[in-house]
Order: C-alpha cells, then structure tokens, then sequence
C-alpha cells in the first residue's frame, strides 16, 4: 500500500518559490489502478515523481507498506526503488542498447545468471508482445512498441508498484488503447499497483479504479472513477468529463439558438443521467405510457466505466406541464438525475 | 624515384634521418598525451558534468573550482603555457627539453579542452535517461558508467577525435620551443634556413596524420551510433 501523507514540494529559484505539490494526502491500496489526472502545469508529475523520491518532497511523508521512504538512506531507497517501476512520456529507452539489453539492464547485480537473465527477458518480452524486436535497437521502434519496451524493463525486477508518468501522452489514439490493455493485463496477471498520471480523461475511464483530479498542486477531488463520472464536484473534473462527452455541445446549440433546440409551447429541454442497473429504454416508453409525456432524445452518450453503464440523455419532452412535473419526480425516485436546461 | 626526390626535396633528403626520427617523437607526443589527457580529461570532465546542479552528485564547490580551472587553463595560449610550466616541468619529470619534457605541458594544455568536450557529450545525454535508471535504483556509479558513458561513446569518439587534431597541433607548437618533433624539425630547417621542400613535406604528413585520425574517427563514430 502506497500512503501520501500532506506531501508538499516546493521548487525555489531566483528567489520564486513555486508551490508544485500541497499538502497531498492519499492512500493507494494494493493491485489498484489509480489515476491522477490534470492539467499541464498541475504538479502531477512531480507528485509521481515524489512516490519514488526522484522529486524529493519538501515535507510530508511517503509511506510504501508502512515504510517511509524519506527516511532511508540512499542505498537503502535505491533498494526500494527496483520494487518501483517507472515508464515516461519520452520513453526513456538507452538508444546504444537493443531491446533486449534495455529489458536486461536493470538486472545487473541481481545475482542472476546468464542464462537466468535471457529467460527473464524473453519472458517480459513475451509479456509485451514484442518478442520479434529482441535485438532491434530503440530507433528502429514505433512510439506504441517503444513503449512496450519501457513496460519490460520497469517490470524486469518484479515491482510490486508501476509509476506511469504521461506514458501513452506521446501515442496515437490506436497505440495509447493498445499500451492501455496491456497495462490492465499487467494489473491483473501480476497484481501490481498501478498508478498513472495522465491529462486524458479516456485514458482514466479506461482503465482506473479511482481518479485524483488536480489542480494547482492541490488534490481537488478524489474517487472511484464510476462516482467521478456519474456526480463530479469541481469545476474542473467536469470540464475534463466533458472532454469525453459530446454533451457539452447541447450548450453550444442553445447559444448558437439552433433549430434542433428550438422549443414549442409546453415543450422543456431536460438532461437525464442515469446509471447502473437504469437503462434509458424502458423509462422512456414508461413515462410516455404512464404520464402521456413523450421524450424525443436529441442527444445520448453511454458509457461503459468498468463494467457499468453510464449514460446521459438530453431529451425534449412535450405533454401537459403537470404530467411533466411528475415525470420530473419519477425520474427523481428511481435515481435519474434531471436537469432541467430550459423551459419553453 | 630518388632522382626525383633529390630534384624536389634535396633538403629533406639531406637530413632524412632526422626527418624520420622527428615523425616518430611527433608519433610519441601524440600518442603519450593523448593518452593522459583522455584519462584526466574524462574523469574530471564527468566529474564536473554529475556535479553540476541537480545532477546526480550535485556538488556546487566541486563543479566550481573543475569549472574556473578548465576556463583559465584554457585561456592561457600554449607557448606562454608551455614557458610557465617549465619549472613545474622540471619537478615532474625532471626535464623541459625534448619529447620527454614536452608531454606533460601538452596534458596540461590539451586536457582542459578535452574536459570541456567531455562536459557537451555527456550533457547531451537525455537527463530522462537519468532518471530512468534512477528510478530503477541504479547507483550514480552505474549511472555515471552505464548509462552517461556508455550512451555517449559516439559523442566521445568525436570528442577524441576533434581533441586529437588539436592535440597535434599543440605539439608542433611545443616543438618550437624545444621539444623536438615535426614542429621543432620545420622551425630549424624550413623556417631558419627556409628549406622550403622540408616545410611542405611535414605538411603533407600532417595532412596525413589528421586524416588518419579523422577517419579512424568518424568509423568508431559510425560503429558505435545506433
């Protein structure tokens, strides 16, 4: 188990102090997946950077299986750092050295044996999918494979800890989706805690147990990731949900007085949120059957967050103003939350 | 074949002999210099790279005084340099004159350029790098060999290479002032007595020495470069 307790980074220079981090406070349990999401500039990849001391943090403690880092001494740390594996942006590959002394080069001093060594590696080579590239140097690579490669060797010394820091940042959609998959099948065939500081909110509905939503060094809102996309608090983690919606056009449409949104008499705009075990279906033909209210959806987007349906509908609904008022609270009681966007 | 060297180059043929044996202590100086100043010259130019602020040994007064030495030995030019080592010379190696004399004003001179080439390759290395292996718990020992060396062989070979021709030219300059070699055999001959052929000649082999090591050079470059 990973503990952040108020860890705070503060870089100086010229006389700036800059707070990068403040007072951070989380605990990461083991085999999950947490994500740290932000904007460029949020201190997020120096709050990763702290996890393993590379950043070493201004005050505060961090606590990997009750024990804190901060306080060892360096060749005690640099033991505790080959049970923490990291990836980067930028890969970090040794370019004079194959793939397969990249995945091999963390293993020196290991007490392993040639042979011992060349069945590791091929191992986590095959791990990744990449056993092929075996004596290729990192130039000849793509972004996608290059990356595989750094998930090898950050494996190589069975972490029980991944640090990933922007890792799929540098990729095409196709390839983060791809380097995504394999990160589950790690989490899962391995166990290992993986944790992954990233500013794609697709990247966090992928593959996250939890999410952590900073802004400006703080941690602004910490949850399950169902609960984050379902009910967000700040301002900022709607604005990255929306990202991942086209929900937030139905705003624009309004602005921009479309025909699409142009309301009749008796006629209201309503965005329904629904998720679990509520499908939208038979609710719409419900209230349509039960309160003579007829729904027309003008928008729909479902998402599917670790095996839970996540939807929002934006829909017009026409029909007597009093029937509409009990459709309202219908929807209220089976767990539908109702905005009402505009009234005609 | 003789005929037409006598025609050409009647002075050098006069005094081939010394002409051979001047190659040779160029050869020497090259080569022993050479050799001290790159082991001088890498360590203290690592050194003053992992010293620097924020690097792995981060060491402020370290990297200062590496620092302000290489920029004042490196502004002094090599003959008055060579003239004021004479004494420290003589202590060392118990000699100022000849090849002997001559190699350890050439470490002198030669090393501190060969530190600031050492400073841009290894800077040049990713600090990514770095931390990666840092994150792998790799000690700055390793660091420093496996990743800040290893990674830039190609950079150091020209490195080498660039310091190695300017390594021959200081030791025809400290040839001029008595410490033998190719430099001291074309001030006797070509400059006092103005033997031009003799002059000329040294400078073909010159050219020769320098395309030698350029190629050398730029094969260890090519090789090592992936």
């Amino acid at each position: 188990m990973i503990q952040l307790i108020d860890v705070s980074k503060t870089f100086t220079s010229d006389n700036i102090t800059i707070d990068a981090v403040k007072d951070v406070n989380f605990n990461i349990e083991k085999s999950e997946i947490f994500g740290v999401i932000g904007y460029s500039g949020a201190g997020k990849s120096t709050l990763v950077r702290c996890i393993n001391l590379l950043e070493r943090p201004s005050k505060g403690q961090v606590l990997i299986d009750g024990v804190d880092l901060i306080q060892l001494k360096e060749k005690d740390l640099r033991v505790y750092r080959q049970k923490i594996g990291m990836i980067f942006q930028q890969f970090n590959l040794l370019a004079s050295r194959t793939v397969f002394e990249n995945v091999a080069f963390p293993l020196r001093y290991q007490g392993l044996g040639k042979k011992q060594i060349e069945e590791k590696v091929m191992y986590l080579l095959e791990l990744v999918g990449i056993t092929d590239k075996a004596d290729a140097y990192p130039s000849k690579l793509s972004g996608g494979q290059k990356q595989r490669v750094a998930i090898a060797r950050a494996l190589a010394n069975d972490p029980g800890i991944l640090l990933c820091d922007e890792a799929t940042s540098a990729l095409d959609p196709q390839t983060t989706q791809s380097i995504l998959k394999l990160l589950k099948e790690v989490n899962k065939k391995l166990g290992i805690t993986i944790i992954i500081i990233t500013h794609e909110m697709s990247v966090i509905k992928e593959i996250c147990n939890r999410v952590a939503v900073m802004e400006n060094g703080c941690i602004v809102e910490l949850n399950d990731v169902i609960s984050i996309f379902s009910n967000p608090q700040a301002q900022i983690t709607k604005d990255f949900i929306n990202t991942t919606s086209n929900l937030s056009h139905i705003d624009e449409l309004i602005k921009e007085k479309s025909s699409i949104v142009n309301l009749e008499n008796g006629q209201s705009l309503c965005r329904l949120d629904f998720y679990g075990s509520n499908t939208a279906d038979p609710i719409i033909s419900y209230i349509s059957r039960k309160f003579n209210v007829t729904a027309s959806i003008i928008f729909g987007n479902v998402e599917v967050i670790s095996e839970t349906v996540l939807g929002s509908l934006v829909v017009i609904l026409s029909g007597l103003m009093e029937n509409q008022q009990q459709v309202l609270e219908y929807l209220n009681d089976n767990n539908i939350r109702v905005e009402v966007i505009k009234n005609a | 074949m003789l005929d037409l060297l006598a025609r050409y180059t009647p002075n050098l043929l006069d005094y081939s002999d010394e002409f051979i044996k001047s190659i040779g202590e160029t050869l020497q100086m090259l080569l022993f210099s050479g050799i001290y100043s790159f082991i001088v010259g890498l360590f203290i130019g690592t050194l003053l790279v992992v010293t620097r602020k924020g690097n792995i040994l981060e060491n402020t007064f370290i990297h200062q005084v590496i620092d302000k030495l290489v920029n004042l030995f490196r502004s002094i030019p090599f003959v008055i340099l060579i003239t004021a080592l004479i004494p420290l010379t003589k202590i060392i190696v118990g000699t100022f004159i000849g090849v002997k004399g001559a190699i350890f004003p050439l470490v002198v001179g030669c090393t501190p350029f060969f530190i600031r080439q050492v400073d841009m390759a290894l800077s040049d290395i990713d600090y990514g790098l770095i931390e990666a292996a840092q994150s792998m718990g790799i000690s700055p020992i390793g660091i420093i060999f496996r990743v800040y060396l290893k990674e830039s062989i190609p950079a150091l070979a020209r490195s080498v290479t660039i310091t190695s021709i300017s390594l021959l030219g200081l030791t025809a300059m400290g040839g001029a002032v008595g410490g033998g070699g190719l430099g001291s055999f074309v001030v006797r001959y070509g400059h006092n007595r103005f033997y031009q052929d003799i002059t000329y000649v040294s400078v073909i082999v010159i050219l020769i020495l320098v395309s030698i090591m350029q190629c050398i050079g730029n094969f260890i470059i090519k090789k090592t470069s992936h």
